[in-house]
């Protein structure tokens, strides 16, 4: 058997220039994906919606046409997977953006002034880590019914405590060093302090939190949108078509493949890009 | 020791109460099961609907109904479905034996591909393989699991006409839900591994191992291995709460008899009892399961036990 090198810093080289190229590719998937999703509206003026009775279920890749082929009712699988994908990018976008901002202020708060705050927050990580999140999300929208705003709001809800609970334990730790020690001593006033000592010193793990949730949280709307509790199932969405699309797998496999597809690339274009972040800010993250 | 796992006993009841407290109030918003039980019926009066109302006890407040759902559940006895009325304990009862099965044989596939994959990613740091693993895994990560569930079942029970698309039929009907589970486990676990390995490897027992002369895989598995056992069981702990919020839909995919399955049709019919009953039980699996990992670490580090 060959000798195998145990310790930990070999292939350094290597490693860096995978790095780059890791790089290179998150952003590519990403940048393209994302400016087709958003230009399909101008590709297609029709949104994906002209039926074309006479291609009904015509083969992908056979007339340029319709590239991706089309579903049983003659709609453009490519025009549906671009247009759709809107829906996938709005709710990963808000959604990490609702979150982060809650959940960075009450991670501030908690973990700069302790007491009641901190209790609460640490209370709610513990129901947090506890919940079947599918259950409960199952729960709550089949109140309030699905759509656009509540998977939204389910998600800015249920995922603000895992930022509140990084910020908080960065916080602990960054509050006791000796340039905030040095502030204090200067009389800086605690909302500078936050502002300008305290949250530049933790926003870098936030950033690559907020990557990874962008791509689970389309993963997370497409599964809601899939199982008939998501968006309205007459706007093209990637969930919506493989939901559509499982009927119909046996004779016209195009229309389930494709769309999972879309939601394949874009979330690996979004874990690349937060990989690499991940080792150029905090190397020693493990979550 | 004791203190902590009395600290910790406390706060996965307080878990339970809040997780039942919120299931209970949100499924009485839903809707109204005397108007879903009386639909087709024909004409229906409002005093037959208060009749129905009363019948099911739902015209008592909230919280006198949920002081006798937890009593229940102390007792074992989740009440009745409104369907049928069999009792919502063996409804249960028939439906988690399935879920576990394929939990466990999932978690297990898991942990035997992504335990000498991460293993050798972690030797073989910043190398062709280390590389190949990593992309792979990103990979794994960056699909929906019903997606993969479809993609098997055009593979396998389409094209290749091999296994059953849905149902129970047998022992063979567990593959592809458990393939399904194991594929996006592994994705996951095998960075766990690689990222708990490379921390291990670099402690100075590790060098002294190998300058006894110590064969390298009595190094890696016996010596290395066990000292990652912490970390490992930790997030694997952690996130066995989204271990089961994947089965749920896998199992729905798949048309499973597990819970994940029941508590959609639940769902489907306003069938409180049934959904309060599976989340509550659900629940209860991961808090107890959290529980278990904080008392493992004393057994795997006989160092904590002494603290």
């Amino acid at each position: 058997m060959q000798p195998v090198p145990l310790s930990a810093d070999t292939g350094m080289a290597r490693s860096f220039r995978w790095r780059s190229l890791e790089f290179i590719l998150g952003a590519l998937l990403t940048g393209a994906m994302m400016l087709l999703v958003l230009l399909s509206v101008w590709i297609f003026p029709d949104r994906g919606a002209a039926m074309d009775l006479a291609a009904r279920l015509s083969m992908p890749f056979a007339d340029w046409a319709h590239p991706l082929g089309t579903d049983p009712l003659g709609r453009d699988v490519l025009a549906r997977v671009l247009v759709g994908g809107r829906i996938s990018l709005m709710v990963g976008l808000l959604s990490v953006a609702g979150a982060s901002v809650l959940g960075i202020v009450i991670g501030l708060v908690a973990g700069y002034y302790r007491g009641i705050a901190d209790m609460v927050l640490m209370r709610c990580v513990d129901v947090q880590l506890a919940l079947p999140f599918i259950l409960i999300a199952l729960t709550f929208i089949s109140i309030l019914g699905g759509g656009l705003g509540n998977i939204i709001a389910f998600m800015i809800i249920s995922q603000w405590v895992q930022y509140a609970r990084l910020v908080r334990g960065m916080v602990l730790s960054v509050r006791e060093r000796e340039f905030v020690q040095a502030a204090r001593a200067f009389g800086v006033a605690d909302l500078a302090m936050l502002r300008h000592h305290i949250l530049p010193n933790v926003i870098g793990p936030v950033i690559i939190l907020m990557t990874l949730n962008v791509a689970n949280n389309i993963l997370l709307e497409s599964s809601l949108t899939f199982l008939g509790l998501g968006v309205d199932p007459l706007i093209p969405s990637w969930g919506g078509m493989l939901a559509d699309g499982r009927t119909y797998m046996q004779t016209a496999w195009w229309v389930s493949v494709f769309p999972g597809v879309a939601i394949m690339l874009t979330v690996l274009g979004l874990n690349l890009l937060g990989d690499w972040l991940r080792d150029r800010i905090d190397p020693t993250a493990k979550f | 020791m004791s203190a902590f796992v009395f600290k910790r006993f406390l706060q996965a009841i307080f878990v339970v109460l809040v997780v039942t407290l919120f299931v209970s109030y949100a499924v009485r918003l839903s809707g109204d099961p005397a108007l879903m039980l009386s639909q087709g019926a024909g004409s229906v009066t409002e005093q037959d609907l208060q009749n129905i109302r009363s019948g099911l006890g739902l015209d008592r407040p909230f919280l006198v109904q949920y002081a006798e759902f937890l009593r229940g559940i102390v007792v074992g006895d989740f009440g009745r479905s409104f369907m049928g009325g069999t009792p919502v304990a063996r409804l249960i009862a028939d439906a988690l034996p399935a879920t576990l099965a394929l939990a466990s044989v999932s978690l297990l596939l898991s942990i035997l591909v992504s335990v000498p994959l991460g293993i050798q990613a972690a030797v073989k740091q910043g190398r062709g393989i280390d590389q190949f693993i990593r992309i792979f895994s990103l990979i794994g990560l960056s699909f929906p699991n019903f997606w993969l569930a479809i993609m098997l079942v055009l593979l396998l029970s389409i094209t290749f006409p091999l296994l059953p698309p849905s149902g129970w039929d047998g022992p063979v009907s567990l593959i592809m839900p458990a393939l399904t589970m194991a594929i996006i486990l592994s994705a996951t676990n095998v960075r766990l591994v690689r990222t708990a390995m490379l921390e291990t490897l670099s402690a100075q027992y590790i060098t002294v191992a190998r300058s006894k002369g110590l064969k390298d895989r009595v190094v890696l598995y016996k010596h290395a291995l066990r000292n990652c056992a912490i970390p490992l069981i930790t997030y694997i702990g952690l996130q066995f709460g989204n271990l089961i919020g994947g089965i749920v839909v896998v199992e729905k995919v798949f048309n499973w008899p597990g819970l994940g399955t029941l508590a959609f049709d639940a769902i489907a019919g306003r069938d409180y009892p049934v959904l309060q009953g599976t989340v509550t039980v659900l629940s209860l699996v991961i808090v107890i399961v959290n529980l278990l990992v904080d008392m493992a670490y004393g057994l795997v580090d006989p160092r904590i036990r002494t603290r």
